[in-house]
């Protein structure tokens, strides 16, 4: 079976850190990144393995604060 | 690459005011995708409550109103009857509709009100500091019962749609939750239909949303999604108590 490939992008500024997304992801690829922190004062999630994500949308269904949004590769 | 999953047109760009993990967020965001798919917006008229939901009127992407505490159905009401064309719904939290505004939800459900009414239950008055409200679990601490809800003195925690279900003019009423992807999507199916039977002018709807208050409760927003899930569905059990025709 070919894998499905998904991409996600994060409206940084949205975020409010509450993790929420980082346990739904079945790849578990979303993680707070402590380093950084956005002008509401929250380290924002982020995506360090683009590569494996699956275009589930599980993160962004999840998320409170619209900060997700999913692309996915339509198979043909 | 083909965009499966972006921000509703049904929402402004406003940042929401509420607290980390809140799933106020969440039963918001599907309210206005129902409105965005079903070609509603145009025609859409909310009625925003007091509580943590008061502000709703700056996030929907459509005419809004803010009625006094409980007094949503009651506003509902009016606009509805002045204009039978639009979609009117009422957002409301379980302080908000489950106390002070009791007489006016089972009354706007009794006189068959044409109007969808989303109701929050997160077990607690949210925007005042966390207040034990009607439907507080038994055991369940609040500011007003520090050694949590006793039956003797505070009664059995209220099951609004189950009541609700009892009158005629209630045609739809579901209860859902938004504690999973799996559960949002079924929520949202739920919103859907209680809007189709306002738009069909099958009568009053109402879709309870179980939702979480981590500030509140107590805990991180990941522990209030698994507190909600062990504790509140089992007390409020998800499903459909009636649907037009059946
Ligand atoms: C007439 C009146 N009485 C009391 C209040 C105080 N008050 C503000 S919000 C609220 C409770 C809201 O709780 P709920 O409806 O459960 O919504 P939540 O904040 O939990 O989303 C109360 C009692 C008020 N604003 N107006
Ligand atoms: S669910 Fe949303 S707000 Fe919460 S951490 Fe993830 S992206 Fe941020
Ligand atoms: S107090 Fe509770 S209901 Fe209100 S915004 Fe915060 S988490 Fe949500």
């Amino acid at each position: 079976m070919a894998k499905v490939k998904g991409r996600v992008s994060f409206q940084e500024e949205r975020c409010k850190g509450c993790e929420l997304c980082t346990i739904f992801c079945p790849t578990k690829i979303i993680i707070i990144d402590k380093n950084r922190i956005n002008a509401k004062g929250y380290h924002p999630a982020t995506v360090k393995e683009m590569d494996k994500c699956i275009g589930c949308a599980n993160c962004a269904m999840i998320c409170p604060d619209i900060v997700i949004t999913v692309e996915r590769e339509m198979g043909k | 690459m083909e965009t499966i999953f972006r921000k509703t047109e049904g929402l402004t760009d406003a940042l929401f005011h509420y607290c980390p993990g809140c799933t106020h967020g969440i039963i918001h965001r599907i309210v206005a995708e129902t409105l965005e798919e079903l070609d509603v917006l145009g025609k859409a008229i909310g009625v925003a409550p007091v509580g943590c939901g008061v502000l709703a009127y700056e996030y929907f992407n459509c005419d809004m109103y803010q009625a006094a505490h409980g007094r949503a159905p009651a506003v509902a009401t009016g606009i509805k009857r002045v204009h039978p064309d639009n979609i009117v719904f009422t957002y409301q939290g379980d302080g908000d509709l489950a106390s002070i505004g009791t007489a006016e939800i089972v009354h706007a459900a009794h006189r068959g009100e044409k109007i969808t009414t989303i109701f929050v239950n997160n077990t607690i008055y949210g925007m005042t500091g966390g207040q034990m409200a009607p439907t507080t679990l038994i055991g369940q601490k609040a500011t007003t019962a520090p050694y949590g809800r006793e039956v003797a003195h505070a009664g059995y925690p209220l099951r609004i749609a189950e009541m609700l279900a009892t009158i005629q003019g209630a045609a739809f009423v579901e209860r859902v939750a938004v504690n999973t992807p799996a559960n949002i999507r079924k929520a949202k199916n739920a919103i859907r239909k209680a809007f189709e039977t306002q738009i069909k002018g099958e009568g009053f709807s109402i879709v309870e949303v179980l939702s979480t208050c981590s500030t509140n409760w107590g805990l991180t927003p990941i522990e209030a999604l698994k507190w909600l899930e062990e504790n509140m569905i089992p007390y409020y059990p998800l499903g459909n108590f009636r649907t037009p025709g059946r």
